[in-house]
C-alpha cells in the first residue's frame, strides 16, 4: 500500500488558510467573521455531497459517482414538494428523499457489481435516468415550499453566529470518522479498495460492501440536496449539477487516492473548504467568467502537482 | 484455447461472438435501425438517412479521439471543452466573407489549438504523472475559460460556400459516411504501425510495456494529442453544422463520447477495443434518440426513456455474461 509522503489534509488546510489570507489582503471585507461563516456554510454543501463520493472513491475499482448532482436535485425537489405543513411532514419528506437516494445508489452498486458496468458510465447513465425521473415527477412545474426546519437550519445560528448547517457538517464529519475507522464496514471498505482479490479471500463479501457504499453515496447526495434547499429555498432542474465534478475534486484535493484504498473524510472536508474559498475569492475579485474558469483550472492542476501524482514507472 | 475447441460448433460461434468487442453494438445497431424503419417507413431514404447521420458527425469525431485515449489506458474529460475552443477560434478567425487563404488559416489555427490542448493534457498525464480523470477535469476549465475569452457569447457566421460543401454528397452518399470511412482508414493505418502496437501494450499494462522497451510516456502523450486534434475536427464539423460559434457547445458531448466508447465494446480499463465499435456506438445512441422522439412518447417521459435505454445498452454485455456463466455448471 502506498502512503502519501506529506499529509494531504495538512496541505489542504494550510492552503485554505493561505487563500483566506490572500482574500483578506486583496479584498477588504473578505476576511471578516461573517464572510468566514458564509464560506463555511457554502463549503458545507459541497462537503456533505462529497462525503458519499469519498466512500465510493475509497472503495476502488475505478470507483466514482457521477450521479450525485442529479440525486442532489431530486432530493431537493422531493423535499420541496412533499415537505409541506408541520415539522413532522418535513421529516417524513426528508426520510422519503433519503430513501429514494439510497435506492438509486443501490441500483448503481448492483449495476457495477452484478452487470460489471464501469462505475464512471454506470453512474453517468444513472444521472440521465434520474434527470428523466425528475421531469416525469415534476412535469416542469416546480411547486412546493421549503420546510421552515431546513431554512432555519441553514440560515439560523445556534451560537457565536455559526450557522446550523456547519454544525450538521461537523457532526457528519464525526460520524464519517466513526464509520471509517471504528466499524467493520470501514475496515472492509479499505480492504476492498486496496485489493479486491485479497479482500475476497479474507472473507469480505466484496459485492455487498460495494453496493452498500454506492447506496450510502446516493443517500448522502439526497441529504445534501435537502440541505441545499434550505439555502436556495427554490429548486431548479439543474440545482445539483455544479456539485458533481467538484465533489470528486474535493475528495482528490483532500488526498484520497483515486485508485482506492487510501483516504479520509477529514481530507475531503479540507478539500471542500479549499475549493469553496477559491470560488469565493474568484467571485469577490470580480474577474470575468473566462478568467475565473482559467484560474480555477490552473489552481486545480497546481494542487494535483502537490500530491496527486502517480508513481514513476522507473521506481 | 483448448476449451473453445472442445465446444460444439454453435458454442464456438457464440464464444467467438462474445470475444468480438463490438458484437453487442452491432446487435443493438440492427435492432435500432429496424425499430426506426418500423416507425418511419422512409427511414432508409438516402436523404432522410443522410440528414440523420449528419447530426452525429461531431460526436463521431470526438468519440473516435476518446477511443484512442481510452485504449492507451487514459480518459479525457476535456474533449468537449477542446471542441468548443476550436469551434470559437475557427469561427472568429473566419470573420466576415473570408478568402480561401483566410479559411485555411482559420481551420489551421483551430486544429493547432486542439492538438496543443491535447499536448497539455498528455504532458500532465504522461510526464507529470497526474491522474487522467482529475487532470482533464481541471484542464477542461482552462480550455472553456479560453473559449469564453475568445468568444464570450455565441455568434459569428460561417460563409455559405463552406456550408454547402458540408452538405455535399459525393457519389450520392452523405459526407458523414465518407468522414467515417476516412476515420476508419486512418485508424486502420495507425493500428498497423508500431505506434498502434505500443498503444495497446501501454493501455494493457503500463509497467510491463515499459519493461519491454515501449516508450510509454511519448505513446500516451501522442494519444492525447490525437484526441485533441479529433476534438478540433469535431469543433470544425460543429461550426459547419450550426453555422455559428458557441463557447459552450462541446461540454455536453464529453460524457456522450465516453458512453459511445463503452457501448462500442472498448473497456475503460484500456488495452483493448477499437474505433469501429465506437462508430457503431455513436450511431446506436443517435438511433435510440430518434426512436424515442418518433414513438410519440409524451415529452416529459423522453429523457427518462432515453436514460433507461442507455443503461440497458451499457448493461447488455454484462447481462449476456451473467446468462452465459449461469449455463456453466
Amino acid at each position: 500500500m502506498k502512503r502519501p509522503r506529506v499529509d494531504p489534509v495538512l496541505i489542504a488546510l494550510l492552503l485554505a488558510a493561505g487563500l483566506f489570507a490572500l482574500g483578506s489582503l486583496l479584498q477588504p471585507g473578505f476576511g471578516s467573521y461573517d464572510q468566514a461563516m458564509n464560506i463555511l456554510r457554502l463549503a458545507a454543501f459541497l462537503g456533505i455531497v462529497a462525503a458519499g463520493q469519498t466512500l465510493v472513491i475509497i472503495s476502488g475499482g475505478e470507483g466514482i459517482d457521477l450521479s450525485v448532482g442529479a440525486v442532489v436535485t431530486l432530493g431537493a425537489i422531493l423535499v420541496f414538494r412533499l415537505g409541506t405543513g408541520e415539522a413532522g411532514g418535513a421529516l417524513l419528506a426528508l426520510a422519503i428523499a433519503l430513501g429514494v437516494g439510497l435506492l438509486i445508489g443501490a441500483a448503481n452498486g448492483l449495476g457495477i457489481t452484478l452487470l460489471k458496468i464501469p462505475p464512471l458510465v454506470m453512474t453517468l447513465g444513472m444521472a440521465g435516468v434520474v434527470q428523466g425521473l425528475i421531469l416525469v415527477v415534476t412535469r416542469g412545474e416546480l411547486r412546493g415550499e421549503t420546510p421552515d426546519l431546513l431554512a432555519g437550519l441553514v440560515s439560523g445560528s445556534l451560537a457565536f453566529g455559526i450557522p446550523g448547517v456547519v454544525l450538521v457538517w461537523a457532526a457528519l464529519g464525526l460520524l464519517m470518522w466513526l464509520l471509517l475507522w471504528r466499524t467493520p464496514y470501514g475496515r472492509q471498505l479499505f480492504a476492498v479498495g486496496a485489493n479486491r482479490t485479497t479482500a475476497r479471500l479474507s472473507g469480505v463479501r466484496v459485492p455487498a460492501v460495494v453496493v452498500a457504499t454506492y447506496a450510502l453515496s446516493g443517500m448522502l447526495a439526497a441529504l445534501g440536496g435537502a440541505i441545499l434547499l434550505g439555502y436556495t429555498r427554490q429548486v431548479f432542474l439543474n440545482l445539483g449539477d455544479p456539485y458533481t465534478l467538484p465533489s470528486v475534486a474535493a475528495v482528490v484535493v483532500g488526498g484520497t487516492l483515486l485508485a482506492g484504498g487510501v483516504g479520509s473524510y477529514a481530507g475531503t472536508m479540507a478539500g471542500a473548504l479549499v475549493l469553496t474559498l477559491l470560488t469565493s475569492l474568484l467571485t469577490a475579485l470580480d474577474l470575468p467568467e473566462s478568467a475565473r474558469q482559467i484560474v480555477y483550472g490552473l489552481t486545480l492542476l497546481a494542487l494535483l502537482s502537490l500530491y496527486g501524482r502517480q508513481r514513476a514507472l522507473r521506481e | 484455447m483448448r476449451a473453445a475447441q472442445a465446444l460444439p460448433p454453435r458454442g464456438r460461434l457464440r464464444e467467438a461472438a462474445l470475444r468480438q468487442s463490438y458484437a453487442f453494438a452491432l446487435v443493438l445497431l440492427v435492432a435500432a435501425a429496424a425499430a426506426n424503419y418500423a416507425l418511419q417507413p422512409n427511414f432508409f431514404n438516402p436523404a432522410v438517412l443522410g440528414g440523420n447521420l449528419m447530426t452525429y458527425l461531431p460526436l463521431l469525431l470526438l468519440a473516435a479521439g476518446q477511443t484512442v485515449v481510452v485504449i492507451g489506458g487514459g480518459i479525457d474529460l476535456s474533449l468537449g471543452a477542446i471542441l468548443s475552443l476550436s469551434n470559437v477560434i475557427i469561427v472568429s478567425a473566419l470573420g466576415e466573407s473570408p478568402g480561401a487563404a483566410q479559411i485555411l488559416l482559420a481551420v489551421g489555427a483551430g486544429l493547432l489549438a486542439g492538438a496543443l490542448a491535447g499536448a497539455v493534457n498528455g504532458a500532465c498525464v504522461a510526464y507529470l504523472r497526474f491522474q487522467p480523470i482529475v487532470t482533464t477535469f481541471a484542464t477542461s476549465f482552462v480550455f472553456s475559460g479560453l473559449a469564453l475569452y475568445v468568444m464570450p457569447s455565441p455568434g459569428g457566421s460561417v460563409p455559405q460556400g463552406l456550408l454547402s460543401a458540408y452538405g455535399a454528397d459525393p457519389l450520392g452518399l452523405p459526407l458523414v459516411f465518407w468522414a467515417a470511412v476516412l476515420v476508419l482508414l486512418a485508424w486502420g493505418l495507425l493500428r498497423s504501425t508500431r505506434y498502434g502496437v505500443y498503444l495497446y501494450a501501454t493501455g494493457g499494462d503500463q509497467l510491463s510495456a515499459f519493461v519491454s522497451g515501449v516508450p510509454v510516456s511519448p505513446v500516451r502523450l501522442a494519444s492525447y494529442c490525437i484526441a485533441g486534434l479529433m476534438a478540433a475536427l469535431a469543433g470544425l464539423a460543429m461550426a459547419l453544422s450550426t453555422s455559428t460559434g458557441d463557447p459552450l457547445i462541446g461540454e455536453p458531448l464529453t460524457l456522450s463520447s465516453i458512453v459511445a466508447v463503452v457501448i462500442g465494446g472498448t473497456r475503460l480499463s484500456g488495452g483493448q477495443g477499437g474505433v469501429f465499435g465506437t462508430i457503431l456506438g455513436v450511431v446506436v445512441l443517435g438511433l435510440f434518440q430518434s426512436i424515442v422522439s418518433f414513438m410519440g412518447v409524451p415529452s416529459w417521459w423522453q429523457t427518462l426513456i432515453n436514460g433507461l435505454i442507455v443503461v440497458v445498452a451499457l448493461a447488455g454485455p454484462g447481462l449476456l455474461g451473467l446468462l452465459h456463466r449461469g449455463r456453466r455448471p
